[in-house]
């Protein structure tokens, strides 16, 4: 194991850092896994649970602490394997200090490739785990899907409560020409982790991407997600929802980065704070000379549980053509006082109309994650954290 | 009758620091249906809410009772469970909760657990021609004026209340609409013994739900208290015998959406 030595966190001041904890990361306090362990293969007996709510799976990886431990392939067309971790072709887009670390010490970079004309019904699924205490680890994850294909990736992302570990992953989803590729990333990491997550796709010339993130674990847990509309015709539509407690933080930085013209994306993010949770939703569009007719949306809405929890809400535009459609909202607030009189008004007690409230919040995007096996467990992590609730 | 009694005695209530409840005295029996009617910015839509508990009025002084248990002391759920029933002017619309979530939800609060809720819905919406899709749908999201009252009522018919408050239900109902409605109401008038309190602007309700007593509120008080010859008379001589020109504009209560339909509009226009 080798400490980090000679890195730089950056800090608060930098506008992409605005509002995180970064400069409380105690980078000193997790070591990378110098190289492969001896992984178990097979599922976590912890996540049976998430591969069966998945039902029949056209692929399934399991990868242990940045490696991939256990494969299993069940439709020809889609294609599962593990790269060398520095594997130089993948992840294009910008450089921070995770993704230099990444690119040092992951272990793996694990490509999916969906054939090209493919249409895979059933879920690709990726479950990565980590359970390496006081590791830092780098997951990478590369998703090609093949020209006019079509597939469903679930990333799954956790960790045993009792884990204290930081995780940087990268994800790039590539997606060729007419291809249509949902990528659902849930993460119910535990509460010592720290994640500072960095996916960016790529969307060419009439493909379609919907991408979900779900956020539910974590200490600080972060997403920057960039998608590039980069060829004509391509959409994106970016969805997320994330819920923290305690004294979580969920950190999201967007950008949709229009470069082609007649490009789509639509954006709906949708969180909730209670106890002492933070979280930042910051979001760019940005329209680049060539792309006229876009058509570019951004909506984010907060619901601001409890006293001491906060939430930070900043959408911006960039607009260098002039033949475009964009609009952005965002709104940070309780929950509404004449949803809940209406429910309470039906004889609803007051903190089960709260419950039907939040959750109705929530289900105008988990309602469109791809994973329908999957929506229950989501529901039902809401549902838990809400009675937890410490008023 | 039933026996039930709603009693309302000197009720004093202000919004946003203006006291438009000024004393207001009423008693519904079971069974009977009254009607409070008056003009805009009487009070009418306040003391709706102020009975059933919105968080933006204050009670000043006075009591509401129904069958003895003190309502104003209650959480507005536990007034739903004492036997009190608001159907709302502007249904409130609830993004991803079903009808059916909430039915269920109030059933489990109240012990009624045995109950299926899911019947009771579709046989509530066949009985008020409430179209059966909608009951998976988000309570009130996309609905017309209409499809809300027909929800509101089917609510009333599933909770099975001792008293109902309708605050202005005949506002942006068509006549087939309003009629379901007011059928629904007087059935449960005479099958279950429901008391109504029904206040509105029109004289329209009244036809269908036949009123046993009308009272005329203005300026926050009853002024007036009659049979249902006091209702055509007003219809004729209008509210400036009691102390209110009916031109007055209403002070926006807070519950009221400004999406919603005008509700000062003449359904029939």
């Amino acid at each position: 194991m080798t400490a980090f030595t000679d890195v730089s966190l950056p800090s608060e001041s930098e506008e992409v850092w605005r509002y995180s904890r970064i400069s409380q990361l105690d980078l000193g306090a997790f070591a990378p896994l110098s190289d492969k362990r001896a992984e178990e293969p097979g599922v976590p007996a912890a996540l049976q649970a998430v591969v069966e709510a998945c039902g029949p799976y056209a692929a399934l990886a399991v990868v242990r602490n940045g490696s991939l431990a256990h494969v299993d392939m069940a439709d020809p067309a889609v294609e599962i394997e593990a790269m060398a971790g520095d594997d130089a072709d993948v992840v294009a887009g910008e450089d921070d200090v995770f993704t230099r670390l990444s690119r040092e010490h992951a272990l793996d970079t694990v490509a999916v490739r969906i054939k090209r004309g493919a249409v895979v019904e059933r879920p690709v699924v990726v479950l990565h785990w980590i359970d390496a205490d006081g590791a830092a680890v780098f997951p990478r994850l590369v998703v090609h899907a093949g020209e006019a294909s079509q597939a469903v990736v679930l990333d799954h992302v956790s960790s045993p409560s009792s884990t204290s570990a930081l995780t940087a992953p990268v994800v790039q989803l590539d997606l060729a020409d007419a291809a249509n590729l949902a990528y659902l990333n849930v993460q119910e990491l535990g509460p010592s982790v720290w994640q500072v997550a960095y996916h960016v796709s790529q969307v060419a010339r009439d493909a379609s991407l919907a991408a979900s993130l779900v956020a539910l674990g974590g200490d600080y847990a972060r997403v920057r997600a960039d998608s590039r509309l980069a060829g004509q015709g391509g959409t994106s539509n970016l969805l997320a929802v994330y819920f923290g407690d305690h004294g979580q933080m969920h950190d999201f930085r967007t950008m949709q980065d229009h470069v082609g013209p007649k490009t789509t994306s639509d954006l709906l993010f949708k969180g909730a704070v209670q106890d002492l949770a933070h979280s930042v939703y910051s979001g760019l569009i940005r329209v680049r000379k060539g792309a006229a007719g876009t058509n570019a949306f951004q909506t984010n809405r907060n619901l601001v549980l409890t006293e001491g929890a906060h939430a930070d809400s900043v959408p911006n535009l960039e607009i260098e053509e002039n033949d475009v459609r964009c609009s952005h909202a965002s709104a940070v607030g309780p929950i509404d006082e004449e949803q809940r009189y209406y429910l309470e008004a039906r004889g609803v007690p007051s903190d089960v109309a709260d419950r039907l409230i939040v959750l109705g919040f929530f289900e105008e995007v988990i309602d469109r994650t791809p994973v329908e096996g999957l929506r229950p467990r989501l529901r039902d992590a809401v549902a838990a954290k809400l009675l937890r609730q410490t008023r | 009758m039933s026996g039930h009694v709603l009693r309302i005695e000197g009720l004093r209530a202000k919004v946003a620091d203006r006291e438009i409840l000024q004393g207001v005295d009423l008693e519904v029996q079971g069974g009977q249906v009254h009607a409070v009617m008056g003009p805009n910015g009487s009070g009418k839509s306040t003391l709706s809410h102020v009975l059933m508990g919105h968080p933006g009025y204050e009670v000043l002084a006075g009591s509401v009772t129904l069958d003895g248990v003190d309502l104003l002391t209650l959480p507005t759920w536990k007034r739903l469970q004492a036997g009190l029933f608001l159907a709302m002017q502007y249904p409130i619309e609830v993004p991803g909760v079903s009808l059916e979530d909430v039915m269920t939800e109030s059933f489990v609060a109240a012990g009624r657990v045995n109950e299926p809720v899911r019947e009771l819905v579709a046989a509530e919406a066949r009985r008020i021609g409430f179209d059966e899709r909608f009951l998976s749908r988000p309570m009130n999201v996309d609905l017309s004026g209409g499809e809300k009252k027909r929800n509101e009522t089917l609510q009333l018919g599933v909770l099975k209340p001792r008293f109902a408050v309708l605050d202005e239900i005949d506002s942006g109902l068509d006549v087939d609409a309003l009629r379901a409605v007011a059928r629904r109401i007087e059935a449960a008038t005479n099958e279950d013994g429901l008391g109504v309190l029904a206040i509105t602007h029109y004289n329209r309700l009244l036809h269908e739900l036949k009123p046993d007593v009308i009272h005329v509120l203005s300026k926050g008080r009853i002024v007036a208290t009659g049979g249902p010859d006091l209702a055509t008379e007003l219809e004729r001589t209008g509210y400036a015998a009691y102390g209110g020109p009916d031109d007055q504009t209403e002070s926006r209560p807070l519950a009221q959406n400004p999406f919603a339909p005008d509700p000062f509009a003449d359904p029939l226009a």
